[in-house]
């Protein structure tokens, strides 16, 4: 197995020195023996399979999640540290190998699973959060908002208290006292009562040979010095002055340059190409058809963009070369109306509801396609020699990743050495790894080590989108303007199951999805499902409430009375976005919930339409993720999940014609820019639940927020997004 | 053979005249803080100064700059490693997230800093609406400019 090679091209700081040695500390048995080969150096002493400890007392926090602006670096360390009384101020931070001992199968299989069921194994497992499937599916996840909320506390927090109680069991063999007589404060232990302090370090490598106690007492939240503080972020340093590391920076011995493209309609391949034109760019080295796609390495990204837009290349023509957006969507039409139905959710009896009915709403909504438009283009380093391969890229699935690549490339996966960087951007893009695999299969026929970089046009066209869906929905009103049912149909589903699903008290609902599926890839996208449902539910029941005569805040508080979570969290949107209090001519406010990835979001919103189009002024956003480890970067996951979605409400639409994507760049790809970025208050609730996500949980609420605020300015309804192409007259 | 000031210091570049500055910094000169984006000058990410100037290096062949004085990211620290105020706003509001537009958002903010040292909310929609946030730091960025405006 090759060694880990640390990211020696990160930030100063980051990552723990010391040369990567073997022949620590010797647990027979423990998983840690396999894992300090990869991670401890001389002297270092792995306690667990996310910290070590070396005798000078410098403390490694080794986290399993790629760091791509959401902070998990500094979070998950912060956690460890509490636990384990270290001194946070010197504690350095690694991110773990892609092996397989670090891989996180069950944080996958809980983000599947909703969030409602934590398997146990993760607590049970203090080494890791490994087993014998999670290995078998190589999976290393960043993504789901579950770093924090899994790996966070099954793995950080329970490690760091039982590394101290290992710790301090060492020290008090060692002293001859009795560990209750023993206290801890920033790596170091005290004995007071015979005046003896010694640093952490001391005692690393005794203890290190000692078993760890599997179910360690955790701190209550009340004893918190470092969590639900606001900590400065370790990554931020790095990212002003140009030392950061990212993907895209690597710097090889030898490298050359390359840039592909791919097929422009998925699914077909290169049916002629005229090599000589692209051949005779300066700078040009070689050209390659790769079958679905033509890569051209040079000495530089230049020469290789130039000979990209030399290339004489033509491609097979197949099925969908014809499909249409509209021709899409009349195929989800007809699949809504004769698709077999699977059923989701089912309570009481729709049908018989609706013969009591005062009046019954029906309603279609509509949202295209999405791109995850990251401001690092795709790109990936290579080098494939003698049997090896050496990959450097950001992802956010690196054991994923490297199994791939081994399988892509017939090699064993011990030979595949895989380097991870910052990702300029991820939302879910960089969880899948074609374009490394790209890199590396161009780096084996050109037999150079190559750095494939993507033109922002291919990583526009060659995403993986956010499904376009249609969805109908149908609801009851009794007498007194409550549902009494509710049902909707809707195309495609991916995660989490929950998605769909309503918060409200609604007796009889029914919840049922139609499979109509094309040549296009889809992928995960900020908070994957709950971006389509989010809109549909908090845009519908918005119907309700209008159609009721009541007001949207006070019908959705009715609903959500037996949930005070939820109440809560609603009023202090509510609170912060001055619902019901005057505003000037041509605003006017719109709010929405969405619980997802267990943290519970309310927005109310803020819309000037003066001038006919919609101007997001303000947005209040209230949260509860039961406690935010920092709350500073949970703000700031909150205020970037907001932008994120408030772009793809406004502007976001990828259209096919025929069969390929239409949009290239950011000039038709708009990407909301500061003259448009509305102020936005956040405020935290904590309350006893379990740990909620942050990375997402942001972004569900602000398209249906808005969409309710245009409608309260304007009359119409928009059940079509994105809104910047919607004839939406002026505030009436 | 294209001559020019980078960070103060003379750098001689053999390159293709119609090679964007981006790629001699980055690829010449080793410079990879200044970053590629988009290459049509339309998300900032590029950002540098040219004789003071902000431009989208991505879309300024290298001929254009000949004898040019150009500023990176990696030449707006003092000489002695002192953060210009701009860049310890940065730090101070916790602005970055992914980081990877904050080369060029800082280029962008440090050029309105010097021309306008006290920017309106106007001043920062004109000055930095050039420069996309993916995370969608908005916010930060604009009342870390005002922190480092009162800081100047």
């Amino acid at each position: 197995m090759g060694k880990w090679t640390r990211r020696g091209f990160i930030g100063a700081g980051l990552v723990a020195g010391g040369a990567l040695v073997v022949g620590v500390a010797i647990r027979p048995g423990d998983r840690t023996d396999d894992l300090s080969k990869y991670v401890a150096g001389e002297g270092e002493h792995l306690l667990t399979a996310w910290v070590k400890i070396a005798e000078d007392n410098k403390i490694t926090a080794i986290i399993p999640h790629g760091e791509m602006g959401q902070g998990v670096h500094t979070a998950l360390s912060a956690m460890l540290a509490e636990e384990m009384d270290a001194d946070w101020a010197a504690l350095k931070v690694m991110e773990a190998p892609a092996e397989k001992e670090y891989a996180n199968f069950p944080l996958v299989r809980e983000f599947i699973a909703g969030g409602k069921n934590v398997p146990g194994l993760v607590f049970d497992t203090l080494n890791g959060v490994t087993l014998a499937v999670a290995k078998s599916m190589d999976m290393q996840i960043t993504g789901g908002s579950t770093s924090v909320r899994f790996t966070g506390t099954g793995a950080m927090q329970t490690a760091g208290a039982a590394t101290r109680e290992l710790l301090m069991r060492a020290a008090a063999k060692d002293w001859d006292v009795n560990v209750s007589e023993l206290r801890t404060a920033k790596s170091v232990i005290h004995h007071d009562a015979t005046n003896r302090s010694a640093p952490y370090g001391q005692f690393a490598a005794a203890a290190s040979k000692m078993k760890p106690n599997l179910h360690p007492k955790l701190k209550s939240r009340n004893d918190y010095e470092l969590m639900g503080k606001p900590l400065p972020r370790l990554d931020i340093p790095a990212k002003v002055d140009g030392t950061a590391g990212f993907g895209i920076d690597v710097k090889v011995e030898g490298m050359k340059y390359a840039t592909v493209m791919a097929a422009p309609v998925h699914g077909q391949t290169v049916l002629r190409l005229d090599k000589a034109a692209a051949e005779a760019v300066a700078g040009v080295i070689s050209v390659h058809n790769m079958g679905s796609y033509v890569g051209i390495i040079a000495e530089g990204y230049w020469p290789a963009k130039q000979g990209l837009d030399a290339l004489d290349v033509e491609f097979t023509k197949t099925d969908e070369t014809s499909l249409s957006q509209d021709q899409l969507f009349a195929q989800y039409g007809a699949a809504l109306d004769n698709g077999k139905r699977k059923t989701l959710h089912k309570a009481g009896n729709v049908a018989k509801a609706a013969e009591r009915a005062a009046q019954v709403i029906e309603a279609e909504y509509t949202v295209p396609y999405l791109a995850h438009a990251c401001m690092e283009p795709m790109n990936a380093t290579a080098w494939v020699h003698d049997g090896k391969a050496d990959i450097w890229c950001g992802t956010q699935n690196p054991l994923g990743t490297r199994m791939a690549v081994a399988k892509a490339l017939e090699l064993d996966a011990e030979n595949v050495t895989l380097n991870t960087a910052f990702m300029g951007g991820g939302f879910g893009r960089r969880a899948i790894p074609d374009y490394v695999l790209q890199a590396a299969k161009l780096s084996k026929v050109s037999g150079h080590p190559v750095k494939l970089i993507w033109t922002r046009e291919e990583t526009t066209q060659q995403d993986h989108f956010r499904p376009a869906v249609l969805g109908r929905y149908r609801a009851a009103l009794g007498e007194d303007g409550m549902p009494l049912s509710w049902e909707s149909v809707f195309v495609h589903k991916m995660d989490p199951p929950e998605a769909s699903h309503v918060p409200y008290a609604i007796p009889n609902q029914k919840i049922q999805v139609v499979e109509s599926p094309s040549h296009t890839r889809l992928g995960p996208w900020r908070s994957v499902d709950h971006t389509q449902h989010g809109y549909f539910t908090e845009s519908f029941i918005e119907e309700l409430a209008h159609a009721a005569g009541k007001d949207g805040y006070e019908y959705r508080r009715a609903l959500l009375a037996d949930k005070p979570r939820f109440v809560k969290t609603l009023d202090a949107a509510a609170k912060l976005g001055k619902w019901g209090a005057p505003l000037p001519k041509g605003q006017a406010r719109g709010i929405s919930i969405v619980e997802s990835f267990m943290t519970i979001c309310a927005q109310v919103v803020t819309v000037d339409m003066t001038d006919g189009n919609p101007r997001v002024v303000h947005v209040a956003c209230a949260a509860d993720p039961g406690f935010a480890v920092n709350p500073d970067g949970f703000e700031a996951q909150m205020q970037s999940g907001i932008i994120y979605g408030l772009t793809a409400a406004l502007y976001g639409e990828i259209s096919l014609e025929d069969g390929a994507v239409a949009q290239s760049n950011f000039h038709d790809y708009e990407i909301l820019r500061m003259d448009a970025a509305p102020k936005i208050d956040t405020i935290i609730l904590q309350s006893d639940a379990k740990l909620g996500g942050g990375g997402e949980p942001g972004t569900p609420p602000i398209a249906p927020a808005v969409a309710n605020a245009v409608f309260n300015a304007t009359g119409k309804r928009i059940r079509k997004l994105p809104m910047r192409d919607l004839d939406l007259g002026l505030a009436s | 053979m294209v001559q020019l000031k980078i960070n103060g210091e003379s750098a001689t570049l053999d390159v293709a005249p119609d090679t964007p500055l981006l790629w001699a910094v980055r690829e010449q000169l080793g410079l990879t803080g200044t970053k590629f984006g988009c290459g049509i000058a339309m998300c900032g990410a590029c950002t540098v100064h040219v004789d003071g100037q902000p431009v989208r290096s991505c879309s300024t062949a290298i001929a254009d700059v000949e004898g040019a004085d150009v500023t990176t990211i990696e030449g707006v620290k003092a000489a002695d490693g002192t953060l210009h105020a701009v860049q310890q706003a940065w730090i101070d509001h916790q602005v970055p997230q992914c980081g990877y537009c904050q080369s060029g958002q800082i280029m962008s903010a440090v050029a309105l800093l010097r021309d306008t040292p006290n920017p309106s909310d106007a001043d920062i929609d004109t000055a930095m609406a050039g420069n996309i946030c993916r995370c969608g730091m908005y916010d930060r960025i604009r009342a870390a400019i005002k922190t480092a405006a009162k800081g100047a």
